[in-house]
Formats: structure tokens, C-alpha cells, sequence
């Protein structure tokens, strides 16, 4: 059992509940600056590009898990602001701008479209949110056919390679520096995020997911905060976009599908709504799925000569879990995992309803 | 000049005249109580000063400010902070969150300046902790200060969300039933606050009450409302022997004895 004695309000603000936490976080970093050496090791660095891929989507759900974890604000159309982020660096590089300026310039101004596309829909609630976002995803693949001239249209459009004051940097000739470059976003963005968090901006967010009459009677602009989250929000998809782009090599009108902002959000619920970490854990098991069921073919082929073949396989799995967590561990696994860290922490004194929720959904328009 | 002047004012829900017609004014420094049976519009007319509801005549002034052309976000800018009858907390955050949350009319910084969390943004973190500290301190939240919501009982939910208000450092405060659902001690409590929150912060309060031991204990003056119409205003003791108010409370009971049993 752990007392964490707070004495002074520095404890409150700093990045790190208490020394253990940033011994751990420290050793996480040297785990996943270390990653690469393995693969070294091996000479075959394949895994490192799934590893890679993760982080992306990792990013991606970075931006969506403040829109709806912190916010409360669904979307379906996450897939829409990567493509913006992508199509844009692609056109932006095309232009001869350098790629230090291009992938955060496309990143900022998907955040503007968002934020654009959504003010119209930003009064809607829960369900009409999710289908207004659900539409405009829908409509992304119209949309990249018809900006032919920008994005190749069906023929799709060939992602030029990142250049860093001359280091050039690609996904397969350099699979090394292209991780390092996305992990070195990725934890950019934590940091960011963390900030956010624990300042009056992050706070505002947390204060409209839980109850937007309050929110509005502590003096919190419900539309401008709104579009503050969707801007951000945007803006991590963008950047997530981008490097998928240089990640895929090649990206078409069916890249940036409905299938993949559903994937998003799925991952967030999975890996636990309003936490970052889940953003990660979410991203981890959307990324091991496909691995899991494609060895696990094999293993079926190979050992008892069973072919299965069943198209769709993965979305039927994806969506049963997705069933499990939300009947079964709503805060998905970061919660399990905040489950079992407070059952130690406390031992003996953990009470099974100690992270039993008032559900309280939407009653957001109620005045009383 | 009073603090806060409602003149006139109606609002109808349909055929329905919540509030009909009702003038007061809260003077800086006092505790002012609305009383009045269930439906009376007492919450309506707290609701109309936070500007959830535009009255359909009527004005309201704060503070020399006209209310009614402001948003509802702008309001506690001038300097009035609420509670809500059914407790409308910030569920899945701590009570010092939700206490730095009422701190929001006092922030000065913007959100890249929070993403980056510049100097700035540090030293006003600095400063709304050490505000929401005393709060904490005042109303005893200490062992509560990082405990989630959704597992405080209701009790202490009360106290965070009175907390909250406090947080903002207003000039008013609005109490809508601060005591319902207490216990005897938690209501004593309530009272001591309320005196305090007068006497040592300066800070006006007007509230709505159905207990009237705690309405006669801390308000100078008191309105009864009944069906959206103002009764009569006095003292506590005025208005509980006045006619009219007893009538209103016909066969819901006597006045003195509604109230604390109701959820
Ligand atoms: N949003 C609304 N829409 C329609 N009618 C409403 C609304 N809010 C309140 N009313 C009605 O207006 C009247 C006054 O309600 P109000 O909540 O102000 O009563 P109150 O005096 O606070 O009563 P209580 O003691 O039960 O809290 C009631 O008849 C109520 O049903
Ligand atoms: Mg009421």
C-alpha cells in the first residue's frame, strides 16, 4: 500500500504523481527508444513497421480520444481529418515546401477544416453528433475522387519521402529513422495533451463532458470550448494522416475509409474512454488483431489442416470485443488496469465498487 | 444601487406562468431566501438569472450590468456563482478539479499556452490553487480533495458543489435548496457556512429553502412565491405568520414543518 503525501501544490501540478511513476515512465521511454535494436539484431525489421503503424494510430487516437474521452463529443469521421492531414502534406511537398514546415502546416489546417465542418453540428448531441460525423466520413471517398487534380482521384496518389535537411526518410529503406521520427511525435503530443490536462483548457473540456449546464454556469463558452476541442482534435488526425501517408507509400479514395474511422473509435472504447493511455492500448490491440488472426490461420492450416477462410473475419472480431468491453469493462483496459494497480495499492482494502460510475449520460440538457 | 434588481419579470412555459410578474432586489451583504410550496418557480427564477431562460417581460440587473444581454457563459463574469437543486457536479473528476473548475471566470490564460504549459500558465496554476486550498480548508473537503465524485455520498457532493461556487470568489452566491437531503448536523453546518460566507467573505447570498429553521437562522429577508406570484416579503417570521403564505401552504401543511423529508 502506497500514501502519496502531497506537500505542496507543485505535487498537484507536475507532470508525475510521484517519484516511482516517473521511474516507470522513464524506463517505458528507454523501452521504446530501445525497441529498434531488437530488430537490428534480427536484420528483419518488419515488425518494427506494425510497431510503427500503432504509434500512428496511436496519434490518431490521441486526437480522438479529447474529442469524445475528455469532451464527450462522438465522432465517426476521424478518418476525414487524417485524410485532410494527408492529401494536404502530400500536395504541400509536391509544392517543394519542406517537410519540417509541410507535416505541421497540413496538420494546422486540417484542425481549421475541422473545426470549419464541425461548428455547424457542434449544437447537436450524442447520437446526432455521431451521425452528422458519420455523413461527412461517408462522403470522404466521394470527395477524394472528385479533388482528382490533388489527390489522384481512384488511381490514388504516390506519398513523396520525408526530407530533414537532407536525411531522407522512408518507411522501408530507412524503417529506423521512420520509427523514430513517429515515436518522437507521438510523445510530443502526450506532452502536449498532459498540459492540456492538467490547465483551465483541459479542465473546460473535462467540465463540458460531464455536465454542459454547469459548465455553462461556471462562465465555459460551450461552443467556442466545443470548437477548441474539434480544432485540436482535428489537427492530431491531421498530423496521424499524414504520417500514414508516408507510412502506406501509396494512398487511394479507399485509404481514409468509414472502416477506419469506426476502427478509431473502437480503439478508444477498447483501450478506455478518457485516459491517453487508452489511446495506446487501444491502438496495441487494433494492431495486434489482424497479426493474431492471420498467424492463428496458419497455425490452423499448418497443424490440423483446417482452412478458414471467412471474409469479414476481423470486423466480426473487432465488434465482438467491442461488445465485451462495453458490457463488461466500460473503462476499458486502462480501467482494468487502474483496477488491478488500486487493488494492490490498497491490499487489503479494495472494495469492488470503488470505481462504480453514476451513469449519467446525456443529461446534459436538463436545467433544474 | 442594490446588488441584484429582477423588475418585473414573467416567464411562461407554455400556457404555464412560471414566474408571473415578480420584482426583488438583493442588497450587498445580505441573505435573502425565496420560500414557497413545490412549483412555486423559486428555481425558475434562478434559472432566469443564470440566463438559462429569457423572461418573456421584465429586466434584471447586477451589479449595474443588464443581465439580460448576456449569454449565460458571461454571467459569472460579473460575479455570481450557483449551485443547482439536483447537484449538478462534474461526475468523473476529482472534487479539486471540480473546485478549479469554478475557478474558470479567473483564468487568464489561453489554450496554446496551456499545451505548452508556459510560465504563465504555471504561476495562474499556482494562484487558483492556492485559492481553491482555502476552500477546501473553510468547508473541510480536506479528506475528500482527491476523491472521484461518483463515489462521495450525497452529503458531501452538497458541500463540493457550495465549494465550487465559493471557488469563484463571487460577489453573489445563488443557493438553490443548500440543505435538502442533509441531516440535522449537516444542515447546522450549512448554516454556520452561510453565516460565514456572509459575514467573513462578504459575499451575498440569495437562496431558495424549504427548511424554514435554516431560512429563519441565517436570512434577513425572507419572499414567499406561490404559483409564480410573490406572496409577501419580510422577515422570516413576517412572512411565515402572514396570511397569504398560509393559505399558499394549506394542505401541503404547516410552512415550518415542509421541506427537509423531500428529496
Ligand atoms: N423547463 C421547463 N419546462 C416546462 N415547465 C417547467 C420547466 N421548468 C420548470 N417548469 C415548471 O415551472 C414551475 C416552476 O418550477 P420551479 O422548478 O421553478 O419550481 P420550484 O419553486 O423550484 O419548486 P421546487 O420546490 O419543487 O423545486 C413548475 O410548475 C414546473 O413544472
Ligand atoms: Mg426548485
Amino acid at each position: 500500500m502506497r500514501f502519496v503525501f502531497k506537500t505542496s501544490y507543485y505535487a498537484d501540478i507536475s507532470l508525475f504523481k510521484h517519484r516511482a511513476q516517473a521511474v516507470w515512465y522513464a524506463l517505458l521511454l528507454l523501452l521504446v527508444l530501445g525497441t529498434p535494436l531488437y530488430f537490428v539484431a534480427t536484420g528483419d525489421a518488419y515488425l518494427l513497421g506494425e510497431i510503427t503503424g500503432m504509434l500512428i494510430l496511436a496519434i490518431a487516437g490521441m486526437g480522438l480520444m479529447l474529442l469524445t474521452g475528455h469532451t464527450g463529443l462522438p465522432s465517426l469521421g476521424h478518418a476525414t481529418f487524417m485524410a485532410f492531414g494527408c492529401y494536404l502534406n502530400i500536395n504541400l511537398l509536391g509544392a517543394g515546401v519542406p517537410w519540417l514546415i509541410a507535416f505541421p502546416l497540413s496538420g494546422l489546417i486540417a484542425g481549421v477544416l475541422g473545426t470549419m465542418i464541425a461548428l455547424p453540428v457542434l449544437r447537436l448531441h450524442g447520437v446526432y453528433l455521431a451521425l452528422a460525423t458519420l455523413a461527412m466520413s461517408m462522403l470522404t471517398s466521394d470527395f477524394v475522387v472528385i479533388a482528382e487534380p490533388w489527390t489522384g482521384g481512384i488511381a490514388g496518389a504516390a506519398v513523396p519521402d520525408i526530407n530533414i535537411f537532407g536525411m531522407e526518410i522512408n518507411r522501408y529503406s530507412t524503417p529506423y529513422k521512420f520509427y523514430y521520427l513517429v515515436l518522437f511525435v507521438a510523445i510530443l503530443l502526450v506532452w502536449f495533451y498532459r498540459n492540456l490536462l492538467r490547465s483551465p483548457t483541459g479542465r473546460s473540456f473535462t467540465a463540458i463532458r460531464d455536465s454542459e449546464i454547469s459548465a455553462r454556469a461556471m462562465g465555459i463558452n460551450l461552443t467556442r470550448t466545443k470548437a477548441m476541442s474539434f480544432f485540436l482534435s482535428a489537427t492530431a488526425a491531421g498530423l496521424a494522416g499524414a504520417l500514414f501517408g508516408h507510412s502506406a507509400g501509396y494512398v487511394t479514395n479507399e485509404t481514409f475509409d468509414l472502416v477506419m474511422s469506426i476502427t478509431l473509435l473502437l480503439m478508444i472504447v477498447i483501450g478506455g474512454l478518457g485516459f491517453i493511455h487508452g489511446a495506446f492500448f487501444g491502438a496495441i490491440v487494433v494492431g495486434i488483431i489482424p497479426v493474431a488472426i492471420a498467424n492463428g490461420r496458419t497455425f490452423l492450416a499448418t497443424t490440423f489442416d483446417v482452412n478458414i477462410n471467412v471474409p469479414g473475419l476481423e470486423s466480426a472480431l473487432f465488434a465482438f470485443i467491442l461488445v465485451c468491453f462495453i458490457l463488461f469493462e466500460p473503462m476499458g483496459l486502462y480501467g482494468r488496469w487502474l483496477k488491478i494497480r488500486t487493488y494492490f495499492e490498497l491490499f487489503p482494502f479494495y472494495r469492488k465498487d470503488m470505481f462504480k460510475r453514476q451513469k449519467s449520460y446525456l443529461k446534459t440538457d436538463r436545467v433544474q | 444601487m442594490s446588488l441584484l434588481e429582477i423588475e418585473n419579470v414573467t416567464l411562461r412555459f407554455g400556457g404555464l406562468v412560471a414566474v408571473d410578474n415578480v420584482s426583488l432586489k438583493v442588497e450587498e451583504g445580505e441573505v435573502f431566501a425565496l420560500v414557497g410550496p413545490n412549483g412555486a418557480g423559486k428555481s425558475t427564477i434562478f434559472n432566469l438569472i443564470s440566463r438559462f431562460y429569457d423572461p418573456a417581460e421584465g429586466h434584471i440587473r447586477f451589479d449595474g450590468n443588464d443581465l439580460l444581454k448576456s449569454t449565460a457563459d458571461q454571467v459569472p463574469s460579473f460575479g455570481v456563482a450557483r449551485t443547482f437543486q439536483n447537484i449538478e457536479l462534474f461526475e468523473q473528476a476529482t472534487v479539486l478539479q471540480n473546485l478549479l473548475v469554478g475557478r474558470h471566470r479567473h483564468r487568464q490564460t489561453g489554450m496554446f499556452s496551456n499545451i505548452i504549459f508556459s510560465p504563465k500558465t504555471y504561476r495562474e496554476e499556482l494562484r487558483h490553487r492556492a485559492a481553491v486550498e482555502e476552500v477546501i480548508d473553510f468547508l473541510n473537503l480536506q479528506p475528500y480533495r482527491d476523491k472521484m465524485i461518483g463515489g462521495l455520498p450525497y452529503g458531501v457532493r452538497k458541500v463540493v458543489e457550495l465549494g465550487r461556487a465559493l471557488a469563484a470568489e463571487p460577489k453573489l452566491l445563488l443557493l438553490d435548496e443548500p440543505a435538502s437531503g442533509l441531516s440535522v448536523e449537516e444542515t447546522q453546518d450549512m448554516a454556520f457556512w452561510i453565516e460565514d460566507i456572509q459575514t467573513q467573505m462578504g459575499i451575498s447570498v440569495m437562496m431558495v429553502e424549504h427548511d424554514m429553521g435554516l431560512v429563519s437562522a441565517v436570512s434577513g429577508r425572507v419572499m414567499a412565491l406561490s404559483d409564480g406570484k410573490e406572496l409577501a416579503t419580510g422577515t422570516a417570521a413576517e412572512v411565515q405568520s402572514h396570511p397569504a403564505v398560509i393559505e399558499a401552504y394549506l394542505g401541503t401543511g404547516d410552512i415550518s414543518k415542509t421541506g427537509t423529508s423531500r428529496a
